[in-house]
């Protein structure tokens, strides 16, 4: 479920962020809004919720009158010229969670738009307080640019800053500038249960109020490398268990007694007779050694970085 | 002796093939290359000594011919035999994030190299070099290296036997001294000669050679080959790489050790066919490891160069040109299996097959072997790089 406006403002004041709150009627647009805060401390902001063409989304989060061209952003994020449009109404309320004219870097606080790519203005920086909304049109905030960034730091993303209104060249020896901030295509899979433990250690303690352990487990993972999971597999399920020795075994198993299982059938027995043990044998290695090396070696790997990981850690004994 | 260099700039140049630029008029002549470059080519006997030696069938890609070309891999071999280990020495210049399939193949081989003689392995992020030469900033050169060191790690690297090294990072201390040592003995005029600089040219450039030099002696690493200042080095690259090591191996027996020795690989095609090598910034004339199943299918028939003729009637009765067809050169690279590759060249040759059900063939395995290194690349974590790149004893690497 979503966060309310309490849930967020509370969330805010745990992390003890300053932040200064007016409510005022609903308002759909910057000028609306520019009516009942425009002459309080604070920029205002004008935020949009972008998507490209292979369905990723963006939020670019900009001071009012800094100027922001879609075509020039596109290109510096390395999706061509056209590459970005203006979300659609429903994604709003499917990722973000807001309702209309409400799109504000603050609704990343929801699990639904874990994958969502932040922009912000590096305007916002020298600003002593900017205005969002939080994920409610009848009330705006002013918070700093640093507090903004506690919070993000909190929910596992990294703040990225950018000069909006630059325009460099992109071409064959200069590539896109933002390409970096693009949310990955790679398959995102359920994190391995020792990704989890290994990120207490580097990761610095995080406040959550409502507990969620995905968003925790997802900390570990830079947001550039999360994405949307294209299919789902069910060979993905082998690289969750690269920590967990009991589930590898099963899943090598698993996967050893379904050829088994499939090889040994009434046309076989009669077709190799005796030989049937060698031939289902032969399947076997044919089919399974190329993928149990490389599964094999991902899992000495991971227990090779506990290991050293741990080593680092390490205590000297105490005499 | 490696042969003169100084006559290449005299020759009207055909076909280009340096580090930075690869390119023909039609097809790279592989012959022409070698001659002109001075190496060898591996021959049958040295596969089948390959195979003898470590106990196992050797490489798809001495099979088939990929890695072709070699600089004394012989007395690799023969030290080898003699109870003489070596490292492997390989690298990368993270140029972009996206890796294709033309980007593993060298690192499949090392892998194959790794397993099959035990030898530890040495794995080099040119970051300084894309930072210099693509002009990115020292920043994005450094996150594109760790990102492809993930994609790299993927291959399937032995941990317990592998160090992989960003330039930026470890630059410093007996690495550089060496540096140092190695561009001592080479003139400007010799690198001007070798990789064609010019007064334009800035400094940075000129002297990077010595970088991607520097890990073919031991001494480089003093945490892993103290005391071993003997100990051989196998460098498997592609062949454009050629110039820096002949310049390295002509420095080694002035500073006291071993030439390193190199085994070489002919350059993947584009999808759209054999011009020249495939390109970071085309997103269709490759195979990325990040293309879902469908891309894969699709880049396979919409765009892989198809040597088959232009009518199924035409194609019975002809058969399908082999030298050009796309798919089929790309089986040779990733059907492990030798006899159905036979069957299939017969067939398609012949115009029994059609175009179509190669293809499939072909979509299929590259499918299966992205997925697998996608797997692999999600287990791959932020401490596993670090652990990769720790600067840390491998007390087993020989095991």
């Amino acid at each position: 479920m979503g966060y309310t406006k309490e849930q967020l403002l509370t969330f805010l004041q745990e992390l003890q962020i300053d932040f200064a709150q007016y409510e005022h009627p609903v308002v759909l647009t910057v000028e609306a809004q520019a009516k009942y805060v425009g002459h309080m401390k604070g920029a205002l902001s004008k935020n949009l919720f972008l998507k490209d063409k292979k369905h990723r989304f963006y939020i670019v989060s900009a001071l009012a009158d800094t100027k922001v061209d879609l075509k020039v952003l596109s290109q510096r994020l390395g999706l061509g010229k056209g590459g970005l449009r203006m979300a659609p109404e429903e994604a709003l309320g499917e990722m973000l969670q807001v309702p209309l004219g409400c799109v504000t870097p603050l609704a990343l606080v929801n699990d639904s738009a874990r994958h969502v790519c932040l922009l912000l203005d590096q305007g916002f920086k020298s600003q002593e307080c900017c205005f969002f909304h939080p994920l409610s049109n009848d009330m705006s905030i002013a918070i700093n640019s640093r507090d903004l960034d506690k919070f993000l730091n909190s929910i596992g993303k990294t703040p990225a800053y950018i000069d909006l209104e630059a325009n460099p060249p992109v071409g064959k020896d200069q590539p896109p500038d933002l390409a970096g901030l693009v949310p990955s295509d790679a398959v995102v899979l359920p994190d391995p249960p020792e990704k989890t433990a290994s990120s207490q250690g580097p990761e610095k303690n995080h406040i959550s109020p409502n507990n969620k352990p995905t968003a925790t487990a997802a900390k570990v993972v830079k947001p550039s490398n999360a994405s949307q999971r294209e299919k789902s597999d069910s060979a993905v399920n082998l690289s969750s268990s690269f920590g967990d020795s009991e589930k590898l075994v099963e899943e090598i198993l698993e996967k050893t007694t379904s050829i088994i299982l499939s090889e040994v059938k009434e046309e076989n027995m009669e077709k190799y007779r005796e030989q049937l043990g060698t031939m289902v044998s032969n399947s076997i290695r044919k089919q399974l050694s190329v993928e149990l090396k490389s599964t094999l070696s991902m899992f000495k790997n991971t227990s090779y970085t506990e290991g050293f990981y741990a080593g680092t850690q390490h205590q000297p004994k105490r005499m | 002796m490696d042969k003169n260099n100084s006559s290449e700039n005299q020759e009207q140049e055909e076909q280009v093939v340096n580090p930075w630029e690869v390119s023909a008029k039609g097809k790279i002549d592989y012959d022409k290359l070698i001659e002109k470059f001075g190496c060898q080519r591996l021959d049958q006997s040295i596969i089948d000594r390959v195979a003898r030696l470590t106990g196992r069938p050797p490489h798809v890609f001495l099979r088939r011919a990929v890695f072709f070309a070699h600089r004394d891999f012989n007395e690799i071999l023969d030290a080898y035999e003699r109870g003489e280990k070596f490292y492997l020495y390989t690298g990368r210049g993270p140029s972009s994030e996206a890796l294709h399939l033309g980007h593993l193949v060298p690192f499949m081989f090392t892998k194959y190299l790794q397993d099959a003689f035990k030898v530890p392995l040495v794995i080099q992020l040119t970051d300084d070099e894309k930072c210099m030469w693509k002009n990115l900033t020292v920043e994005e050169s450094q996150r594109l290296a760790r990102e492809n060191a993930k994609d790299i790690i993927a291959c399937g690297f032995d941990i317990s036997k592998t160090f992989i090294f960003s330039d930026f990072d470890y630059v410093g201390g007996s690495f550089y001294k060496n540096m140092v040592k190695i561009a001592k003995c080479v003139t400007y005029n010799k690198v001007v000669g070798i990789f064609g600089f010019t007064g334009e040219d800035h400094i940075g450039k000129v002297s990077f050679p010595p970088v991607q030099a520097a890990p073919s002696f031991p001494s480089s690493f003093p945490h892993l080959f103290t005391g071993k200042d003997n100990l051989r080095c196998l460098i498997p690259c592609a062949i454009d790489q050629d110039p820096y090591f002949r310049m390295t191996r002509d420095v080694a027996p002035r500073l006291g050790y071993h030439k390193p020795a190199l085994i070489e690989s002919l350059f993947f095609p584009a999808l759209q066919g054999e011009t020249g090598k495939m390109s970071a910034s085309d997103p269709n004339s490759a195979i990325y490891v990040t293309d879902s199943g469908k891309d894969i299918k699709n880049k396979i028939n919409k765009y892989a160069f198809s040597g088959g003729q232009d009518s199924v009637e035409n194609h019975r009765k002809y058969g399908a040109n082999l030298e050009v067809d796309i798919p089929i050169k790309y089986l040779g690279f990733f059907l492990e299996d030798d006899a159905e590759l036979e069957y299939i060249r017969t067939e398609y040759g012949a115009g029994r097959m059609l175009t179509g059900e190669v293809k499939k063939r072909l979509t299929e395995i590259l499918t299966e072997m992205v997925e697998r290194h996608r797997r692999a690349r999600a287990a791959v974590t932020d401490e596993m790089v670090d652990a990769f790149m720790a600067v840390r004893p491998l007390p087993n690497m020989f095991n």
